[in-house]
């Protein structure tokens, strides 16, 4: 409890290490297109390439957390517009269950968030990227569900 | 452990200048399999593609990491050049350190540091590898065009060209498109009927191609090679093999309803073609006007028909046929101009659009050909022109640049002019814009010799006072408000998408931009290409463009769609879902999360505590799985998992990343 309750003053130098699951066809695309752009974003985000936001399993989500990320991003195609006709459908049921149920065991729901953000929309991933690393600064290292190294 | 190769592109200074290049390789000697680890100026290029060769084969590597741009730019050129040192393809990871490192994040320290990340994540990712083959698929020598304005024909005349066969499919009763609604066609002023016509009939009699006017694509499964496009065919209440197209039922037909054809302005009956040269030139019956399918009075139609060719009973008919490519050529729509309030824009009778103007121009339009204001039938002297509705307006939605508003604005001042000399118009721009052969030459034409006065400005308001219509507006050139008294208003009114390309572009799963064009797979260098393998943008329903862009694409996706039907076999998707069926209890839910309806349920025999037993497990089928891994989730005893990003495999990744 006591970790929880007093976090350690965070270290002066501590960013926040967030994981993302992108989906190949479209916010891994505007990610790629963020960086034809040139748009600058902190570097905090770390992208993982999945084919589609509905293979991202919960049980990854999971084991981010419990290896010590700081906050987890499941971003996909707008509904409606998935490259695999009805994945991300999926992702938005599981998504909104998953956040409920990690709110109930203790994490800050900004620490887990599912985007929609398409191919075209580099402006979009730029700034859920600075918003969402700017809220976990502010919340501080996770210490829920972290294995003790 | 397997052996792994780590390569590091400075892709030039692209990603030298913003990270440690050497520095992250010599970091990831250290990282678990690595044998070893090296940095170079293009890894794309040849002396790079040689030197990762020359690695594989001199330090027996089991698998390679290449630090670059995009996997989604050069993978495929990666995964070649494994497959040429004789290591299978699949035992490539390529880590973005240039879109989502070096140019997002000026901080070299803080670039090289999130490079290293990713870099561990894709040798903990790459140790997990396992070698995949892709199988074959057979491809359906056959191609659907949607859409039969002059994109459609094109395409399909170049593909039938080819050789193979194309079903041309529109939804309206003949095809033509939007281009046989145009008078004349700029900067050569000739005929657009004179030139479209021919194409059209072309089409119509062309060996490989089959016309399927007045129907629409309802559903499309499958994937590329092997579509199954389920087609509704409307009913047209007249027997086409019958019709011999006597036009005695459209003669008689006593109901009359504004023609769309004509923008409007001029009658059509119930049973119609909508113009002369229609292809098919038969009638048919538009169900929403006719007086006997309203309400069984009238039927003159079939008492006059020679043929007995009417028939009030036909139904609408499904039917599935199978394709291996499909170009889309569906179009656009002019922008509804009644969203200009302050031009009186769908109020004022007088306020008009470019096309209205080109069915009034057209020697077969309602008044043929002579120049007369809907309102009162008068010939107007001054006409002014305003540009850039519904284009370059943030404010209505559309900041793009409808592209052949500006010439199509300079043809009509020079038609009006020839067709009138005393009459005189003025045009209302905010930038000219005419890039394309002999363009701006026709431009400088209308200005100098056709007497057309260009004013730069836009118009504020646009009202009636008597017969005349009072256009105020400012010249920005000379800083002053300007107020023309005119006889006629065109609107130069933009292209929007089609109303329903949304619901096309998911029926046929593309994407579509925010404005509802069709995304081109690159903006550069796939235009006629989607995202989804087999199906090819022509036209403007990509974006807007004038004739020659679209005849020019049109004939671009043919060669796009021609190449695919010329394959003997496609090679399938290697990473692929994959069962195993030691743990699939046999419950079945993949097989309804499964998009592609490629997963099975069969039965196995296996020996258990010394007797045979069957068993149920899933199956997943290789040539349609397209893996997406939604089954993998689905599955409650992981006995699912998608080859090339399997659970083993996410999981390392994402220790990788948390462990700094």
């Amino acid at each position: 409890m006591s970790a929880v309750d007093n976090p350690k003053q965070p270290a002066k130098e501590w960013e926040p290490n967030i994981v993302g699951f992108a989906c190949n066809w479209c916010t891994y695309a505007g990610a790629d297109l963020a960086g034809l752009s040139r748009m600058q974003y902190p570097p905090n985000v770390k992208l993982v390439r999945v084919p589609c936001s509905g293979r991202t399993n919960p049980q990854f989500v999971l084991r981010a957390f419990q290896k010590g990320a700081d906050a987890v991003l499941v971003a996909g195609c707008h509904p409606g517009d998935c490259h695999y006709a009805t994945g991300n459908y999926f992702t938005r049921r599981r998504y909104l269950l998953m956040q409920r149920m990690l709110e109930f065991m203790g994490i800050d729901p900004r620490r887990f968030q599912a985007r929609w953000i398409s191919g075209s929309e580099a402006p979009k991933f730029r700034d859920v990227v600075t918003q969402m690393t700017e809220e976990i600064k502010a919340l501080g290292p996770n210490r829920k569900l972290r294995e003790e190294i | 452990m397997k052996r792994i190769g780590v390569f590091v592109c400075h892709c030039g200074s692209n990603i030298a200048n913003t990270v440690h290049c050497e520095k992250v390789a010599q970091v990831a000697k250290d990282f678990p399999g690595v044998v070893l680890s090296t940095d170079y100026k293009y890894m794309c290029s040849e002396p790079g593609q040689v030197m990762i060769q020359e690695a594989i084969r001199e330090h027996n590597l089991d698998g390679y990491v290449v630090a670059a741009c995009s996997p989604r730019m050069h993978e495929p050129t990666f995964r070649k050049c494994a497959a040429r040192a004789g290591m299978n393809p699949y035992m490539v990871e390529q880590v973005n350190i240039r879109e989502q490192c070096s140019w997002v994040h000026a901080n070299k320290e803080k670039g090289t540091e999130k490079s290293i990340d990713l870099l561990r994540m894709g040798v903990a990712k790459v140790v997990k590898n396992e070698p995949l083959y892709s199988t074959t698929i057979p491809v359906t020598k056959r191609s659907l065009v949607i859409g039969g304005g002059i994109a459609g024909i094109q395409a399909a005349l170049d593909i039938a060209n080819a050789g193979y066969p194309v079903t041309l499919l529109d939804r309206e009763h003949t095809i033509g498109g939007r281009m046989a609604q145009v008078d004349k066609t700029f900067p050569t002023l000739d005929c657009s009927a004179c030139i479209l016509t021919p194409k059209m009939v072309e089409a119509a009699q062309h060996p490989n191609i089959e016309l399927m006017t007045y129907a629409e694509v309802e559903a499309v499964d499958g994937f590329v090679g092997n579509f199954d496009v389920t087609i509704r065919k409307k009913a047209r209440y007249v027997d086409f093999d019958q019709c011999t197209g006597c036009g005695a039922c459209t003669e008689k037909c006593p109901k009359k309803v504004p023609s769309e054809f004509e923008m409007e302005l001029g009658m059509r009956k119930a049973i119609y073609t909508p113009f002369p040269q229609a292809v098919p030139n038969k009638p048919i019956i538009d169900a929403k006007h006719c007086r006997y399918l309203l309400d069984g009075k009238c039927g003159i139609c079939k008492k006059v028909c020679p043929t007995g060719a009417v028939d009030y009973e036909q139904k609408d008919e499904l039917i599935v046929e199978r394709f291996g490519a499909i170009v889309v050529a569906t179009g656009f729509e002019q922008f509804d101009i009644s969203a200009y309030e302050e031009y009186g824009a769908g109020k004022i009778p007088d306020v008009i659009t470019g096309l209205h103007l080109e069915r009034l121009m057209n020697a077969s339009g309602p008044t043929a050909g002579k120049i007369k204001r809907p309102s009162d039938g008068k010939v107007p002297e001054k006409i002014v022109f305003v540009k850039c509705v519904g284009s370059r307006d943030e404010a209505k939605g559309r900041p793009y640049c409808s592209k052949a508003c500006c010439m199509y604005v300079a043809k009509h001042a020079t038609l009006l002019k020839e067709k009138m000399p005393n009459s005189k118009s003025y045009i209302f721009y905010m930038d000219v814009r005419t890039p394309g052969k002999n363009y701006e030459e026709f431009y400088a034409r209308t200005q100098n010799e056709y007497d057309a006065q260009y004013i730069r400005g836009r118009v504020s308001k646009i009202f009636q006072v008597g017969d005349k219509l009072i256009v105020r507006g400012e010249d920005s050139l000379l800083g002053r408000p300007v107020e023309i008294e005119a006889d006629l208003v065109v609107l130069a009114a933009g292209m929007d998408p089609r109303g329903d390309a949304k619901d096309l572009a998911r029926t046929l799963g593309i994407s579509y931009d925010q404005h509802g064009w069709f995304t081109e797979a690159h903006p550069k260098l796939q235009p006629v290409e989607t995202h989804t393998a087999g199906i090819y943008l022509a036209g403007a329903c990509q974006g807007p463009k004038d004739i020659p862009d679209s005849v020019a694409q049109a004939s671009a996706a043919a060669v796009k769609a021609a190449g695919l039907l010329s394959k003997p076999e496609l090679t399938s998707e290697a990473m692929t879902a994959l069962c195993d069926e030691a743990i699939c209890s046999g419950c079945g839910l993949c097989q309804s999360i499964c998009p592609y309806k490629s997963i099975e349920i069969k039965s196995i025999n296996e020996r258990y505590h010394g007797q045979m037993r069957q068993r149920r497990v899933s199956n997943v089928n290789q040539g349609l799985c397209q893996g997406c891994g939604a089954c993998t989730v689905a599955c409650p005893s992981g006995a699912m998992n998608l080859k090339g990003f399997t659970n083993d495999q996410i999981l390392a990744e994402v220790d990788a990343l948390c462990q700094r």
